[in-house]
This record gives C-alpha cells, sequence and structure tokens, in this order.
C-alpha cells in the first residue's frame, strides 16, 4: 500500500509540474456595473508573494462576465432572499434583522473584517457565527445551518454591503493566535497527495494544475456562486472541497481549524477589495 | 497491492500523460439526430445561416453561456450531441421578437458538439455546430 | 431553500418601435432526474420546462426548456417594443406550478 500512495504523490507531482505554462493572472479589468474593483492590491510587508490578486483575474473571460453584471451574477438570487429575510420578523422575540440594525447598509464595512474578535464569546466568529449568535441572542430564535440557503443569503447580502472596501483582517483581542494557527494549517502538508494549502496557491499560482488555472486561493469573495456548485456556498464549503482534493480527512464547517483558517487567509489577502458575492468556475 | 516501486512509478507516469492527451470529442450516441429529425419532419438541412456562441473551452461544463441567432428564423432547436440526453432547448420566435436570437447557460456532460437548427420562414432547415471544449479541472473539491 | 423566484430585466421606457433587450432568471434547481441521493435512488426531474414572454397577448418568445439548461435558468432576448403595455413572463414548473412576472413598459 506504501508504494501506491508513493505512485498517487508521484501523479500528483507529475500532473501539476508537467502541466508547464505559467500564464498568471490575466490584465483584465473588474468593472460591475460601471463601477470598477481593482482586482490586485501591494503584497503587505512580509507577505511571501510578489503581489496580491483577486481569483477572479484567473478565470476565463465568460466566467469573469458573470460577475460583471449584477443581473447575470446567479449569486444575486441568494442577496434577494437575504432582503427579504432581513425584513421578516422571526423567533420569540417576533423582531427582525431591520428592527436593530436599520437598513442593512448599516452593516457596509463589516465583512472586510471578518472574522472579528468577540470579547464576550473569547474568540473569533465568522459572519455565519455572528449570524447565529445575533439569531439566538436577539430573535430568540432557531439558528441556521452554516450551508443552508437562508445563511448564504444573509452573508452574501451582508457581504454585498462591503463590496469594493479593502480587506482589512481584525487584529484585536487574541486573533494573533488565531492568526498564527490557521498558519500552520495553511503550511502543513496533509493528505494522499502530501499537499498544503501553500503548495497549489503559493508554490504553484499561476500555473495550472491539469486544467485548472491555480488562483491565489483569496478569500476576498466569498461567498461565491460556483458553477460547478450551480449554486452559492461558503468559504468553508471550498475550504473542505480543498482539503478533500489533497485526499485528506477535510474538517467540518464552522470548525475550529476552519475559522483559524480564515482568520489566516484575510491576513494574505489584506487589501484586496471585497467581490461579495463574485462567482467563480 | 502487488506493484513493484518501478511498476508504480510507470503507473503514474502512464496517468500523467493520459491527462495530457487532447479531450476527447463525444460520437454522437444519444438521440440529437431523433430530436432532429422530429423538429425539422425529416426535411434536409443546409449549412449556414445559424450562428452558435459559445465558449470554446468552458471552465465547468455545468454552467456554460450559449447564445444562437439565425435571421429570418421562426424557431430554433438546440441539442448538446454529447449529453446523455440531447435535447437542451426549442426556441419559438413570436411576432414580437426584434431578432432570432436568445441566449441562456446549458450543462454539457462533457467536450462536445453543440448543433443548431434553424426553421426558416420559407419552411426551410438550417444547421450550425460547435465544439465545446469542457475542462476536468484538477480541483473537484 | 429559497423559494423559486423570477427576475427580470426590463427597461421602464422606451421609444415605439424600439428594440429592448430582456433579461430573465429564475432561481430553480432544474433537478435533471439524471442524478442519485446518497442511497442509490435516483432523485426525480423537477425542471422549468417551458419559458414564455408575451405581450399584450402577444408571443415575443416561447422555450421548450429541457434539464440540460443549467440551474437557475437564465433566458435573454430581443423584444420590439410596439407601444405602452405590460411584458408577460411565465415560467413553467414540472409539478404544474406557473410562475409569473409583469413589467409594465411605457411608450412616450
Amino acid at each position: 500500500m506504501r508504494l501506491a500512495l508513493g505512485a498517487l504523490a508521484a501523479l500528483a507531482a507529475v500532473t501539476i509540474g508537467a502541466a508547464g505554462a505559467h500564464a498568471g493572472p490575466d490584465e483584465d479589468k473588474l468593472v460591475v456595473d460601471g463601477v470598477e474593483i481593482a482586482t490586485e492590491a501591494p503584497a503587505p510587508e512580509g507577505h511571501p508573494l510578489d503581489k496580491l490578486y483577486s481569483g477572479w483575474r484567473f478565470r476565463t473571460d465568460e466566467t469573469q462576465a458573470l460577475q460583471m453584471d449584477d443581473f447575470e451574477n446567479p449569486a444575486m438570487v441568494a442577496v434577494e432572499y437575504g432582503i427579504e429575510l432581513w425584513g421578516k420578523p422571526a423567533g420569540a422575540s417576533g423582531k427582525s434583522c431591520a428592527d436593530c440594525h436599520g437598513d442593512v447598509s448599516e452593516l457596509a464595512g463589516l465583512r472586510a473584517v471578518m472574522p472579528k474578535w468577540s470579547e464576550a464569546a473569547g474568540r473569533p466568529l465568522t459572519m455565519e457565527q455572528w449570524i447565529n449568535w445575533s439569531i439566538e441572542t436577539h430573535q430568540e430564535a432557531e439558528p441556521w445551518k452554516w450551508e443552508s440557503q437562508e445563511m448564504l443569503g444573509m452573508t452574501a447580502l451582508i457581504g454585498l454591503q462591503s463590496r469594493g472596501m479593502p480587506v482589512a483582517p481584525d487584529m484585536s483581542g487574541g486573533m494573533a493566535e488565531w492568526q498564527e494557527r490557521g498558519k500552520e494549517i495553511y503550511y502543513t502538508r496533509m493528505g494522499q497527495l502530501d499537499f498544503a494549502c501553500a503548495t497549489c496557491h503559493e508554490a504553484n499560482t499561476g500555473y495550472m494544475l491539469r486544467a485548472d488555472h491555480l488562483s491565489q486561493g483569496q478569500s476576498n469573495g466569498f461567498p461565491t456562486y460556483r458553477l460547478k456548485w450551480q449554486n452559492i456556498g461558503s468559504l468553508h464549503r471550498r475550504l473542505e472541497g480543498c482539503v478533500k482534493d489533497a485526499r485528506a480527512e477535510p474538517w467540518k464547517p464552522g470548525s475550529d481549524e476552519f475559522v483559524a483558517l480564515e482568520a489566516y487567509l484575510a491576513t494574505r489577502g489584506a487589501g484586496l477589495m471585497i467581490e461579495t458575492p463574485s462567482v467563480r468556475q | 497491492m502487488n506493484l513493484t516501486r518501478r511498476g508504480a512509478i510507470a503507473l503514474a507516469f502512464g496517468a500523467g500523460a493520459a491527462t495530457m492527451l487532447p479531450l476527447r470529442t463525444w460520437a454522437a450516441t444519444n438521440n440529437a439526430e431523433e430530436l432532429i429529425a422530429a423538429f425539422t419532419g425529416g426535411a434536409a438541412t443546409t449549412e449556414g445561416g445559424v450562428t452558435i456562441g459559445a465558449p470554446e473551452i468552458a471552465e465547468n461544463g455545468n454552467t456554460v453561456p450559449v447564445d444562437v441567432s439565425a435571421e429570418g428564423a421562426t424557431a430554433i432547436l438546440i441539442v448538446a450531441a454529447g449529453n446523455p440526453n440531447a435535447g437542451v432547448a426549442e426556441i419559438t420566435f413570436g411576432p414580437l421578437a426584434a431578432r432570432s436570437a436568445a441566449a441562456t447557460r446549458v450543462r454539457l456532460a462533457g467536450t462536445q458538439d453543440l448543433v443548431a437548427v434553424a426553421r426558416m420562414a420559407d419552411g426551410s432547415y438550417a444547421r450550425a455546430s460547435r465544439n465545446v471544449k469542457v475542462t476536468i479541472g484538477g480541483c473537484g473539491g | 431553500m429559497a423559494a423559486v423566484k423570477p427576475r427580470v430585466k426590463v427597461p421602464s421606457k422606451a421609444s415605439a418601435g424600439e428594440t429592448i433587450t430582456v433579461k430573465t432568471l429564475i432561481s430553480h434547481p432544474m433537478e435533471s432526474g439524471q442524478r442519485k441521493d446518497k442511497d442509490g435512488n435516483v432523485i426525480p426531474r423537477k425542471i422549468i420546462n417551458t419559458f414564455a414572454a408575451t405581450f399584450e397577448g402577444e408571443e415575443v418568445i416561447r422555450i421548450k426548456v429541457e434539464p440540460a439548461v443549467s440551474a437557475n435558468p437564465y433566458f435573454e432576448f430581443d423584444m420590439k417594443v410596439p407601444g405602452t403595455g405590460t411584458l408577460a413572463f411565465a415560467w413553467t414548473d414540472d409539478d404544474g406550478t406557473v410562475y409569473t412576472e409583469d413589467k409594465k413598459i411605457e411608450v412616450a
């Protein structure tokens, strides 16, 4: 069996290496309904990459086009559902999100600093976890499942309010420790293919992994409508897929490991613009 | 497992090489021709007069943007020659359609030909096809 | 699951005889009937099988839709606006439900 695993690793090395041509990001400009959103940013100090690029720059023209028109962007269906939920009373309190928060635009900027330190919880919370905390504490309603259409609609709607704002990782409380933990995961090789996140998204970004043009694995567009999923999905769903691709046992969406990884990814994408809800392949 | 080290390495390189072969074009083994015959009533089709717009290479087969147009057509049938079921859409243009053209997004099970057949106002039929390569990504996740 | 919801993009004003581009999208999983659940049972087909747009009773476009159309079906077409009136859209589901949406177009 050992040898068979060796063969798999060799196969992985061959497919990643032999596919060859380094194409890098393209030079296209992301303009959504007339408003340009920058898709590159200077790398923060100490960053392992020279320059930061949004995953949008690694996609084909057809996939890119779907994100350039808010009507054609299929993720906007989720946003509309989010708007409906925003105004809908729920739970024992009989309150809607709007009753406390007013217009959803009041939450502009929030997505850009996620995951954010919670003093009360003594840990960082992702957007999903903040939403559920508010649902349970203030609405006194049942929390939503991580990958439910309700949760995706709400994270897409709140995220959209920060579109075009730069990723600005929260550094308060104990964030540094969680970011460090995420960094450890990012560089840990795992699974039968013995891949770390960095294998594809740092060492081989810009190269082709078979037919996939490897991006920097940035998180600025999530939740994203993925053509493969034919639906909108969370960052943790994507991370779960990545770990499975390395043929490792994935953590669960919402697990401390993925929250830590999300916190670290925010530091790797600091300065890139939020594109929520983006469209990817 | 009964693999020698050399055998395992050869296997790995063999698999690697296989992934670099050009993508196969699927032969039409589905009901594409039956659907076309039902649409045309068996009438002959001529080439030209119909345009299919689609990416040469689709990043994912689940959502491939496709547009068709045929000046003067009253209806256009779109079939996917390599899907388990060939039917995609049959578009009928009413008197208020400004052009005999429409766009949608389709599912393609693999690299294959998209075929469009237009029914012209004079009862003749025109046909066009376009190959779309559907890539198998490295990142299944 | 979010409710099935149509979205349409139609200019609200046009001049007589003008050609306008109409974009439509409806949130729908377009279950193809080809997939199996985790117990190996075929998930029954449930798709939008027909889309139609009519302006004051006159047809603009009608599309017979097959399972090969992607989830959240998107249709785009051009129409000629004869005068002020209402553009009516209808999406027919396999279960018999007809989802509708109306848009008024003013001709100045």
